[in-house]
């Protein structure tokens, strides 16, 4: 069939629509990061009040739950093992659900107790309460995520980076939709197509963890290498709309490619979490031992660290398996088209690579002298490979992947 | 011994030693909540305690990680160097000719056989040996706790990592039992002592976690299995011809070990017609659009003929024998009428050149008379004439105005030396160039001196075929996607303990006390969880919700 030239061009006219929007919303993220949290008047100072904003803590929800008077719970202090019990929530009122505390910036620094230490007191031992909970560990901080509450226009221009993101979204999904009907077939068969995909791939997941987790600081890091990909796809990796040859005939292409697609757009949103963990994790060690925090500090505005690792963490753990699945669909489909699951092709093997350094990764979360910094690296080194494999493999060695069309 | 990656995290402090206590109290081992560490013998220790101690490191997480990167970095090497026994064994050659010094050195080293080479194996098998320590182990563990009662509540629930307590009117007896049917019901396995209702959830997590990494072991197993028992062999069979399941039939046939070439499966297929189709103008231009070989098969001698299609992604499979295409070219068909009167009628494969659209090979007439008689040349499928230096080349792989572009050369073949040759190939030192001419289907022309004459008939199709036996790649298969079902259950599902005490407060009132213990990490909220049931748990103590301070 031909080539449908009309919506061709309106995939082209899509996409470079949806970099503008995603483009703002980079920018509505960096601004929202850097500006946002200037509720702190001196990062400076040791002892600063910083708003923080926690949603969704366990604590507010049980009484609703019991069907009890809507009354905040009671919270033990943190205890001992967790250094910021000595924040002090005083002076604070409670709501359900979104709740607004004066804090140490102590709570910052300590990582894991953010969302215990700020969660309110009720008022000596108030009158009602029906159940006293306590919260310590990071086992219920997933939601703890320090926020920008500054004015009006900050709040706005966060707003605004997301509601550009999202209008970038719908735009790719247009230019790619587009691309497919121009083509008629999926639009992942070349460099130029899989990037916009893969992009398409990050920044939904973005959205969907920004559905469950405020991580809008998430946005700067994730909006900069979509924009950076979409930038190098438009003006150097476009290869003008073409039928597929014959070894991609196949509905393995849908699957292998695919799940290739989602495993690298949330390896990706996990990689953005992995490098804001390592700033907020050094930003904490440096304020923990009194040290200069420099570049670190932006680490400020971050969520703590153990949140990020967390965000990390479940992107990954979501994304290996989809992985997993990618690697045995194509060794699947090897089998179909070329008579061998596995000839270490050097595409295949860089893929391989990717899932044993993922593994390394999951296996490094559980060893001891390997948690925390050692495996983010180890994850950043995942997705280096990945960016390796895509760029260098498709473009510079030769193999039989090489039909992607560079 | 040592944990498999279940990505434990404990949490710091007080809550993890009690709950840490708890498990070792209840089932005396540890489980996936605790590590061991194992201490280095000291010297003067027996040969058998060094030996365990080097076990115990082979099989520990920091080995296995290692053992994982290495298998990453060794892994490399094979992706940016030529490999010999893939699709382009051929450029080894191109290395050693561009690297003459270093080139040997390499290959001493494989390499240019990186994943048969000793130290890839190595690192894999010491992996695999690392993981087998591990899991085995593991995976008794594992069955041992699912028989086991769920581990004591610790002495302060109060500290665990999520706990909730209140008063209730209930008696202690009827609080437990209340808090016992409720986790039952939530599908916890509950265990109810006196004091405590103590309740554990998602062994599913490990199993998953257990069934992920014995499947490894069976991948390794369906591995070996394809290297003693696999064939892999190529067929390049010209339209009209056919291909018996024989080891002559093969152009090329490799088989491991335990092979009987004897034996092979008895099919055989004769290619009716082949057919491919490409793109017109683009930047896609000439690239093969759709290849379909239309042939007839038997999967045996007795059995009647049958007709099928096989095209890429699409094999012929019969007797766990899949039958692949793999490519496909022209086979011009010359006429020779030697000097003395005698026909040759030769249909000759000849090969695609990489990059063009032309194909290249040779006839040999060993027999022609009065001397021997070679052409060498190509097949240009649409001919055409080159801009700028206006030599005939192919502008297009589709038989559009196909002709030939040939050398006539005679004298001595060289066949009778005993050296073997190509049949792609024309050993031209004691050939004479007769004559160089282009011909299109239907020519003839006719040598000087007497030599004979040659017509270009016209010409055949052929198609490459793969022809592969692997009976270890269900193994495989099998094996991979237990893996992935692994995988998702284990990271997908956490396992949770909960705890419920009940005391008289000696007031006439009880009070109970909720803790909760997970790992942090596995995606989902277990604070949501804990605090519905907590909700719950209250409200079915205490109908008549009249609550107590605290």
């Amino acid at each position: 069939m031909p080539v449908d030239v009309g919506l061709a061009k309106l995939s082209n006219d899509l996409i470079n629509a949806g970099i503008v929007a995603y483009s703002l919303g980079f920018l509505g993220f960096a601004i929202d990061a850097a500006f946002g949290n200037h509720a702190a008047p001196d990062d400076a100072a040791p002892a600063r009040a910083i708003k923080v904003a926690v949603t969704g803590l366990v604590a507010p929800r049980v009484p609703a739950m019991a069907g009890a008077p809507v009354v905040p719970a009671h919270l033990d202090e943190p205890g001992p093992a967790d250094p910021a019990g000595s924040a002090d929530p005083a002076g604070s009122a409670g709501f359900t659900g979104r709740v607004t505390v004066e804090s140490g910036a102590e709570a910052v620094v300590s990582s894991s107790v953010m969302s215990s230490a700020a969660v309110p007191a009720a008022p000596g031992g108030g009158p009602t309460t029906p159940a006293s909970m306590n919260a310590h560990g990071g086992a219920n901080s997933s939601s703890g995520s320090v926020q920008a509450d500054g004015g009006w226009l900050e709040r706005s221009v966060g707003r605004l980076a997301i509601g550009f993101t999202i209008i970038g979204w719908l735009l790719e999904a247009g230019s790619i939709t587009s691309r497919g009907l121009a083509v008629h077939r999926l639009p992942w068969g070349n460099m130029y197509e899989f990037t916009l995909a893969l992009t398409f791939a990050s920044v939904t997941a973005f959205l969907v963890i920004l559905i469950r987790q405020p991580v809008r600081y998430l946005g700067v890091f994730v909006m900069a290498p979509v924009v950076l990909a979409l930038g190098l796809a438009v003006l150097v990796l476009y290869v003008a709309p073409a039928p597929l040859m014959p070894a991609l005939h196949s509905y393995w292409l849908a699957i292998h490619v695919t799940a290739a697609i989602i495993a690298s757009g949330v390896f990706m949103v996990g990689t953005a979490a992995t490098m804001m963990f390592l700033v907020a994790d050094r930003y904490a060690v440096a304020i923990a031992a009194g040290k200069p925090v420099r570049f670190a500090a932006l680490g400020r505005m971050m969520p703590r660290p153990d949140t990020l690792d967390r965000t990390a963490y479940r992107a990954f753990a979501f994304a290996f398996p989809i992985w997993t699945f990618a690697v045995i669909a194509g060794a699947i489909w090897a089998e179909y088209a070329w008579g061998h699951y596995w000839q270490w092709d050097p595409k295949e093997t860089w893929a391989f690579i990717t899932w044993i350094v993922y593994a390394a990764y999951l296996h490094a979360r559980a060893t001891a002298g390997w948690r925390g910094r050692n495996a983010a690296y180890v994850a950043m080194f995942g997705f280096a490979t990945i960016i390796f494999n895509f760029f260098i493999v498709n473009i510079f060695i030769s193999g039989m992947h090489s039909y992607a069309g560079v | 011994m040592t944990e498999i990656p279940t990505d434990v995290e404990e949490p710091q402090g007080v809550q993890a030693e009690s709950a840490v206590d708890a498990s070792r109290r209840a089932t005396d081992v540890p489980d996936e909540f605790g590590t061991r560490q194992r201490a280095r013998p000291n010297a003067g220790h027996s040969v058998a305690s060094w030996l365990r101690w080097a076990w115990y490191s082979l099989t520990s997480m920091r080995t296995a990680l290692v053992l994982l990167f290495l298998l990453a970095l060794a892994a490399v090497p094979g992706s940016v160097l030529p490999q010999r026994g893939g699709t382009d064994s051929f450029k080894v050659v191109q290395f050693y000719r561009s690297h003459p010094t270093l080139a040997p050195w390499l290959d001493h080293l494989g390499f240019f056989g990186v994943y048969g080479s000793a130290w890839f194996s190595a690192v894999y098998l010491l992996l695999f040996i690392s993981l087998a320590g591990c899991v085995l182990p593991r995976s008794r563990r594992h069955l041992a706790s699912m028989r086991n009662r769920p581990p004591a509540a610790p002495r302060n629930i109060s500290r665990l990592p999520l706990s909730a307590s209140w008063s209730t009117d209930a008696d202690v007896d009827t609080a437990l039992q209340q808090a016992h049917d409720f986790l039952r019901s939530k599908r916890f396995r509950v265990d109810r002592t006196s004091s405590t209702v103590n309740a554990e959830k998602g062994y599913l997590r490990e199993t998953g976690n257990v069934v992920f990494h014995l499947s490894l072991l069976v991948v390794l197993i369906g591995i070996a299995v394809t290297s003693f028992f696999s064939f892999s062999g190529t067929a390049l069979v010209t339209e009209h011809a056919g291909f018996t399941d024989t080891a002559i039939d093969y152009d090329s046939l490799t088989h491991g070990p335990l092979v009987d070439v004897a034996k092979l499966p008895p099919f055989s297929f004769s290619l009716n017609s082949f057919e491919a189709t490409y793109q017109r103008g683009g930047s896609a231009n000439g690239d093969a659009a759709t290849f379909n070989a239309n042939i007839s098969w038997q999967p045996n001698l007795e059995s009647a003929p049958r007709e099928r299609d096989i095209s890429v992604n699409h094999p012929l499979g019969t007797q766990g024998t899949n039958v692949y295409l793999t490519g496909h070219g022209y086979a011009p068909h010359f006429v020779v009428r030697d000097g003395a009167g005698r026909t040759y009628d030769e249909v000759t494969p000849f090969l695609p050149q990489q990059g063009t659209f032309q194909y290249q090979g040779v006839v040999k007439l060993p027999d022609a008379k009065p001397s021997q008689l070679g052409i060498s040349g190509f097949f240009m499928p649409t001919l055409s004439a080159d801009p700028v230096t206006h030599q005939p080349i192919s502008i297009f792989p589709a038989a559009d105005n196909p002709a030939v572009v040939i050398g006539v050369f005679s004298g001595d073949l060289g066949l009778d030396s005993g050296v073997p040759q190509s049949v792609y190939t024309l050993d031209t030192s004691k050939l004479k160039l007769v004559t160089s001419v282009v011909m299109k289907p239907g020519d003839t022309i006719t040598l000087a001196n007497g030599m004979g004459t040659i017509t270009f008939a016209g010409y055949d199709q052929w198609a490459a075929f793969q022809i592969n036996h692997d009976p270890g790649k269900q193994v495989v298969l099998a094996a991979v996607s237990a893996m992935v079902l692994g995988l998702v259950v284990s990271l997908g599902i956490r396992r949770r303990r909960m705890w419920v005490r009940a005391t008289a407060d000696g007031a006439g009132r009880t009070l109970v006390e909720v803790g909760g213990l997970t790992r942090t990490d596995a995606s989902g909220g277990f604070d949501d969880e804990f605090a519905r049931h907590v909700g719950a748990l209250q409200a079915g103590s205490e109908p008549a919700a009249e609550h107590e301070e605290d």
